[in-house]
């Protein structure tokens, strides 16, 4: 822990990056996942299961889920710790401030990120500790087979409006995060080039939409139908 | 112009400083921001007042010592500019104008406006120089220097030292103004050969003078007067990681 705050503001912010960029990669893995929940293909129900079951047993999985794990700690950590030190870097604020231009949703990572974490406790609760056998599948009104059916889990959550209505709310707030999140990875680790950096920038706003959007397909699926 | 002000006074570093409204009339449009407060004292001091203390030297944009954060930006509205060569006609008539110092932590406030960057001072003299004589001016192409490096670094050292970086940025990280002096002399040979070993020591002092870490909210950029580029705070992450990585271990 003390190594943690030993680290130097520029390794803080290496770290971070890596940490973001592994779970940003991560997200697409997952959406893809989800997406079968929809009615994609016929038989798309099994092609979930058949996803679930591999990352729920997979042995190589499993050791990336620590990795993952690990990922979204250093990451909450060290966001915490930068925003801490940065409060205390302006003990005595301005009375009129923020006037200047900056790249809008950078002001906004610390409650962006607050309201992502929020989420992904509750969203822990509902999915990885039931197959955890720490917390009981959630009722509802599709029958619930075994822990591990994530598939029935998930109608149930989304067939609840204010559920679907939440998510959607928080899958735009994590767009949000993502928008300044992606390219801010690339500068702190100092990949800036002229050539590249445009790219990277169009890249970076492409994934805030489209993985969003992708995400929230599926509550809008539930809602209309 | 006729406008009103907003100033803060604070009567030294321990004393507790409060907002003062001041009303000014007549201002001409043509006069700078620092003339108009230099009128404002005028009147003051005709009240028998202790005047308002700010910084300022050569009220010609390159010596760095004028810093006031004006309506929330420092150096005022104007892009690219320093206050004491901002104009009054940057401003409405009878408008507001609130008065500010820079705030952070390692800034402290000395007297009304004034505060202390000695910190960044501290931050050079960790390792912002080349440690032998490196003789007079060389002969032309003596030292073949890509023209895209000389332009860098010429670019890097059109900083000024004013900490408007430090003052706008939201977390207070005084990270535009160390890239820009960790560029300007790790991009020329003279200054190559020590470059690991000072970004790593001017980093390490940045950190334990209490600036806080940058979040790429790239304000700085924005409201630098010299118009540094943020593209110097990726060159001195990259040069940062590698020195970590790379280079053996530092003593001393
Ligand atoms: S980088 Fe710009 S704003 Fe910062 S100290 Fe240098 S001249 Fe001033
Ligand atoms: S007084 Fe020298 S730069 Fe403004």
């Amino acid at each position: 822990m003390a190594k943690l705050l030993h680290y130097s503001s520029l390794t803080k912010k290496f770290i971070m990056a890596i940490a973001g960029l592994f779970l940003a990669t991560f997200l697409i893995v997952h959406l893809v996942i989800n997406l079968f929940i929809l009615p994609l293909t016929g038989n798309h129900v099994e092609i979930f299961e058949i996803a679930v079951h591999f990352m729920t047993s997979n042995p190589l999985i499993k050791v990336f889920e620590i990795v993952l794990f690990g990922g979204f700690i250093i990451h909450i950590l060290y966001g915490l710790i930068v925003q801490i030190q940065n409060w205390l870097a302006r003990p005595v604020r301005y009375k009129k401030e923020g006037y200047s231009h900056t790249s809008f949703f950078s002001k906004y990572m610390i409650h962006t990120g607050i309201i992502i974490l929020i989420f992904l406790v509750i969203h822990f609760i509902n999915f990885y500790f039931v197959k955890l056998g720490l917390t009981e599948a959630p009722e509802g009104p599709m029958a619930v087979a075994g822990d591990h059916d994530f598939y029935h889990m998930a109608v149930n959550l989304f067939s609840n409006t204010w559920y679907s209505v939440l998510y959607i709310v928080i899958i735009i707030i994590l767009g949000f995060h993502l928008n300044h999140a992606f390219q801010s990875a690339f500068q702190s680790l100092g990949l800036n080039h002229s050539k590249y950096t445009p790219f990277i920038k169009a890249v970076g706003t492409i994934y805030s939409i489209v993985i969003p959007l992708g995400f929230i397909t599926i509550p809008v699926y539930f809602l209309i139908s | 112009m006729d406008l009103t002000l907003k100033i803060w006074r604070q009567e030294n570093a321990k004393a507790r400083g409060k907002f003062e409204t001041y009303k000014v009339k007549g201002i001409p449009e043509d006069a700078s921001f620092l003339e108009m407060l230099d009128i404002l004292n005028e009147s003051i001091v005709d009240r028998v007042q202790l005047p308002i203390a700010f910084d300022h030297d050569c009220r010609e944009g390159i010596c760095g010592m004028c810093s006031l954060y004006i309506n929330g930006r420092p150096h005022g509205p104007d892009e690219g500019i320093t206050v004491c060569q901002m104009h009054m006609r940057n401003f409405k008539d009878g408008s507001t104008i609130v008065i500010e110092p820079w705030r952070a932590r390692p800034f402290p406030v000395i007297k009304d406006l004034m505060v202390d960057r000695t910190a960044l001072d501290t931050i050079i003299q960790a390792g912002g120089y080349v440690s032998v004589r490196t003789g007079g001016v060389p002969d032309a192409n003596s030292i073949p220097i890509k023209k895209e490096s000389a332009d860098l670094a010429m670019d890097a050292a059109s900083c000024i030292g004013c900490g408007a970086c430090v003052a706008t940025c939201k977390n207070a990280s005084a990270m535009l103004f160390v890239s820009a002096k960790v560029s300007q002399m790790g991009l020329l040979p003279q200054g190559k050969i020590e470059a690991s070993r000072r970004v790593q020591k001017m980093v390490s002092k940045m950190d334990e003078l209490g600036f806080g870490n940058c979040t790429n909210t790239y304000a700085c950029e924005a409201e630098c007067p010299k118009e540094i580029k943020v593209t110097n705070i990726a060159r001195m992450n990259r040069h940062f990681l590698g020195a970590k990585l790379g280079a053996q271990k530092m003593s001393g």
